[in-house]
């Protein structure tokens, strides 16, 4: 965790949920683990607002509570966790990509509420659903469909919860819930959770009524009544949906450097290996050709395919290797691999759009040869001694470039040491990363100096509309919504035309720039668990 | 750093920073020290690539500014306390949310550690106004309570205000709070006690389920 990211999160923090949590998860990721009694006598809030705060935190994921060695509660706040907050957007897209607009509804329901129970996350959706098409009627268990499709493909998880018989039968609340869940279970749908009704507590039989009764019970008071999923909470399992951008990158990669078909091939691949590879495994398990081309969704003969396996197996890139000849030739893809070529690639346009492309060809020649004298870099990159001098030191004040000194003789004397310049990926990746914080901060910080320079305007505008909407409500006359409409002057309408279209710019920059975060993060992140 | 960057002068023997970096013999110096920190604002010497405008990333934009907004009203963003203190309403205690005690969504307080429970009061089911029902519930209630008391009045002496204030969602957790929060009572009456305002309570239907009723003890 680095101040970059703290700052980060306290701005995404601060943005979603508030002045008063974004304090408290600061200190709580400042100061480590703390208990409620340290939280409340350093941050200065009252304690109500303080469990407020920690309740919110612990609902949406980000802050986690255990036991500490002297039986008080602790609470922790995950730095992982609260940075995610930029990328929601990006989950939420594929959702629909992947599940129609259902399935987005989904993930954006649950994103809101952290963990939800299932049977909410459907009344909400069709809640949503039933405004934005109005009158199209809808499949009623298409929404559960969705849902449980979403689970089956692990991009739902499911959350720990209390054991029902410590519900019942204990009296003393513990200090803290003990909450479990088998692995079994995780994606898993309970019985009763596909059940969409509710019960009514006292009796606590009888709660399966057919589709029709439930129906009929929706509108009532929720407190009364207890959904038949109770205590069977869902999150969105980042994970998956890191594994599917992952998934993504590389065929998108492949497709960039071969063609489509290639690009479908290796689709395939990874969808074929799925389930039963781990998400931190360095390689696919191997996959048989013929299992590859029964898979193709579209057909591809089995010549094409054949030649298609040897270009992909050629490539430079390296991403699909050939595990064994068996069952007409086994094949993988290499994970660790894809991320650093995919990693490389990005890093290299860094590169070449801050420094140029004879930079990036002295780059490219030091990430090829990997250690090289001045002479050398000057020699294979063809750039002239002076120019690359230049260049090269460019690229060692930013960090880009290391120098690995070899000393000919032990006193480490400048005339007797070889200067080999290097570049290490890892330290490369780990400060890019570092930098895309930082931009993000600026992002944000940029965007929320703009807001706060147009805030007349911005209200003004809201008014305006507020005001027409309320006359449109109540039949007033074309001229006299015209005449609301003047209200805001020509010059006021560029102006927020103008803060709008920078507003966009900065929100789509920092899309973007988490899409890069997210491709530096995951080979870090690879190399870490290689080096385990 | 730049110092130490000799590409190849073996042999050369000579100032060997200015040297490696091939900078030093034709008469260029080097840059001169820097004194004070870089410009806020670097000149850009590659102008930045545009962004890629298609669809996805517009529609994305369009997800993030509907998920912030809705963040922003959902009950999860919590408004800063002393907003409120412009005016002080009498209808403000009514009014769902504004109240200190109003947390605005439902938690599962299954789920949560039980030193943050908040009970909300107006968060409280209608169920309890069974519990008014007279005798039967006081007395079960009042007789382990008393108990309760007659212990911590010893302890305490003087804190006989300190035990369970009024907000109990549910009689039966009343028991088993008593115990563990006790720990908790010293110095949270301390800081809380002070506060009129933020623990005054709204004795409600089920006032009589307390033993001592509204005072300054700290609701769970």
């Amino acid at each position: 965790m680095s101040s970059l990211q703290l700052k980060l999160v306290s701005l995404l923090v601060q943005e979603h949920f508030g002045d008063v949590v974004e304090k408290i998860c600061t200190h709580l990721l400042k100061n480590g683990s703390n208990n409620f009694r340290s939280v409340v006598s350093t941050v200065k809030e009252k304690p109500e607002q303080v469990k407020k705060a920690l309740c919110v935190l612990i609902q949406h994921n980000i802050v986690k509570y255990g036991l500490n060695k002297r039986g008080m509660v602790e609470y922790t706040a995950d730095v992982e966790k609260a940075l995610l907050l930029v990328r929601y957007p990006r989950y939420i897209y594929s959702a629909k990509t992947l599940y129609g607009d259902i399935g987005e509804l989904i993930v954006e329901e649950v994103l809101h509420h952290g963990e939800i129970l299932m049977s909410n996350v459907v009344e909400k959706v069709k809640v949503r659903l039933k405004e934005a098409m109005e009158g199209n009627q809808l499949e009623p268990s298409a929404i559960k469909d969705k849902f449980i499709d979403l689970v089956n493909t692990h991009f739902l998880q499911r959350l720990p919860s209390w054991s029902a018989e410590d519900d019942e039968e204990s009296k003393v609340i513990p200090l803290i819930p003990h909450l479990s869940v088998s692995d079994a279970d995780l994606y898993r749908i309970p019985e009763t959770a596909g059940v969409t009704g509710k019960r009514k507590r006292p009796l606590n039989d009888g709660g399966r009524s057919s589709k029709r009764a439930r129906s009929s019970s929706v509108g009532s008071e929720p407190d009364q009544e207890v959904p038949l999923d109770d205590g069977i909470y869902w999150k969105v399992n980042f994970e998956r949906f890191h594994r599917y951008f992952r998934d993504q990158d590389i065929i998108s990669a492949i497709t960039q450097r071969i063609d489509k078909s290639a690009g479908d091939v290796v689709a395939t691949m990874l969808r074929m290996s799925e389930l039963t590879t781990d998400f931190m495994a360095r390689e696919t398990k191997p996959l048989s050709f013929h299992d590859i081309a029964r898979q193709m969704p579209k057909k591809l003969e089995n010549r094409q395919l054949e030649q298609y396996m040897k270009l992909l197996l050629d490539d430079q890139t390296m991403i699909v290797k050939k595990y064994g000849d068996a069952g007409g030739g086994m094949y993988e893809i290499d994970l660790e691999q894809a991320s650093r070529v995919i990693c490389t690639a990005n890093i290299e346009s860094v590169v070449q759009e801050r420094f140029g492309s004879k930079s990036f060809r002295i780059f490219k020649t030091l990430l090829k040869k990997k250690y090289l004298e001045q002479k050398q870099i000057e020699n294979f990159a063809l750039i002239p001694a002076k120019e690359a001098k230049e260049l090269v030191y460019q690229m060692f004040a930013e960090n880009f470039i290391t120098v690995q000194e070899i000393p000919r003789t032990p006193d480490h004397a400048p005339s007797r040491t070889f200067y080999l310049f290097t570049v290490e990926l890892g330290q490369v990746t780990f400060m890019l990363a570092e930098r895309c914080y930082k931009s993000l901060i600026n992002l944000m910080t940029r965007r929320h100096f703009e807001s706060a320079e147009n805030k007349r305007l911005i209200e003004k505008e809201q008014k305006v509309e507020a005001i027409t909407a309320s006359m449109q409500g109540s039949g007033a006359e074309p001229a006299q919504l015209e005449e609301i409409e003047k209200t805001m002057t020509q010059l006021e309408k560029e102006q927020l035309q103008k803060y709008k279209g920078r507003i966009a710019k900065l929100e789509q920059s920092e899309l973007q720039t988490d899409k890069t975060v997210f491709v530096l993060n995951s080979f870090i992140l690879q190399e870490a668990e290689g080096r385990l | 750093m730049a110092g130490r960057g000799r590409g190849r002068g073996r042999g050369r023997g000579s100032s060997f920073a200015a040297d490696a970096l091939g900078l030093g013999r034709g008469g260029e110096a080097l840059p001169p020290p820097t004194a004070q920190p870089p410009p806020l604002f670097p000149p850009l010497e590659f102008s930045p690539a545009p962004l890629p405008k298609n669809e996805e990333d517009n529609y994305m934009y369009l997800l993030k500014q509907e998920f912030r907004g809705h963040m922003r009203d959902s009950p999860y963003c919590i408004k800063p306390h002393n907003k409120k203190k412009d005016i002080e309403r009498y209808s403000d205690k009514y009014q769902v949310g504004s109240g200190d005690n109003g947390i605005g969504w439902h938690p599962d307080w299954k789920r949560f550690p039980k030193e943050l429970r908040i009970v909300s009061r107006k968060a409280r089911p209608p169920k309890s106004a069974g519990s008014v029902k007279p005798s039967l519930s006081t007395a079960r209630v009042s007789k382990k309570i008393n108990e309760e008391v007659i212990k911590k009045l010893d302890e305490l002496e003087k804190k006989e205000d300190g035990t369970k204030s009024g907000e109990e969602e549910e009689e039966e957790e009343e028991g088993q709070e008593e115990e563990d929060a006790e720990e908790y009572y010293d110095e949270e009456e301390q800081e809380e006690g002070t506060d009129y305002i933020s623990n005054y309570f709204d004795p409600g239907e089920d006032y009589i389920d307390e033993d001592d009723g509204g005072d300054d003890g700290p609701t769970y």
